[in-house]
């Protein structure tokens, strides 16, 4: 016999309250830092050493420009997510725990936003 | 509610060292420093948004012996979490659970990420040596 209610069930998620939202939103933003990551790592190394001329003429590159738009929002996303689950496990002081997790998704917030920001004023500015 | 000091599992000096758990706690490690990492992505992306003179002093920080240790380690981070990324990703699509295929997987992960490091740093002196 089962303890559970018709709409538990109907969900499927188990126990999982917004557990499985969390998991899958991390393996989504992992699958998207694949190409991404990948791209990156790549016009980096095509840069290396670059001046100033050279950075900009790169960030604003419209392709460029978009692809360092998204490799930013999934990374802070992906980030947060993942330290999200480091503090969980580690820190078993209720209000400490709650304060960094606050302060680390406001940070990738911030952060992300940021980066965002530059990217943005460097392809309009030029 | 006390929470405090609880006694808690797994405890962890009872184990000997294995690849499958050493590989487990390092893909935690290189995340949490690839998230401080996006710092130096941050500064030089807000650098180069704002001048000349602010953007050389993140190249030439990047460029000092400490900078390039700090990338060092950050590409290594980055190529690991990458890969055993990807082998996360297809334990959870359900594969690669047996012990032998455990063990090849994340051999194949430390040999990739050591490789791809050790590729970008040729190719990014290469980059350098043509520039000047």
């Amino acid at each position: 016999m089962s303890t559970r209610t018709p709409l538990g069930r109907a969900r499927g998620l188990g126990s999982a309250k917004s557990g499985t939202g969390h998991w899958w939103a991390q393996r989504v933003t992992a699958l998207a830092l694949i190409p991404l990551v990948t791209w990156f790592v790549i016009s980096m190394i095509v840069i290396t050493g670059a001046n100033h001329e050279t950075a900009l003429s790169f960030i604003s590159s419209p392709i460029n420009a978009v692809l360092l738009t998204l490799l930013i929002v999934a990374t802070f996303y992906h980030g947060q997510l993942g330290l999200q689950v480091v503090i969980e496990d580690y820190i078993h002081t209720k209000w400490l725990e709650v304060t960094l997790i606050l302060s680390v998704k406001g940070g990738a917030i911030f952060l992300g936003v940021a980066s965002v920001y530059a990217v943005i004023a460097i392809a309009l500015g030029g | 509610m006390a929470t405090d000091n609880r006694p808690l599992s797994p405890h962890l000096q009872v184990y000997r060292p294995q690849l499958t758990s050493m590989l487990s706690i390092l893909h935690r490690l290189t995340g949490i420093a690839l998230a401080a990492g996006t710092l130096l992505l941050v500064w030089w992306l807000i650098s180069a948004a704002t001048g000349p003179t602010a953007f050389d002093t993140v190249q030439s920080f990047i460029g000092s012996i400490f900078g390039r240790i700090l990338l060092l380690g950050w590409s290594f981070a980055i190529f690991y979490h990458l890969s055993n990324g990807i082998r996360h990703l297809v334990w959870d699509a359900g594969k690669g659970f047996e012990l032998g295929t455990v063990y090849a997987s994340g051999w194949l992960v430390v040999a990739a990420s050591v490789a791809l490091t050790v590729i970008s740093w040729i190719s990014a002196y290469v980059v350098l040596g043509g520039a000047g």
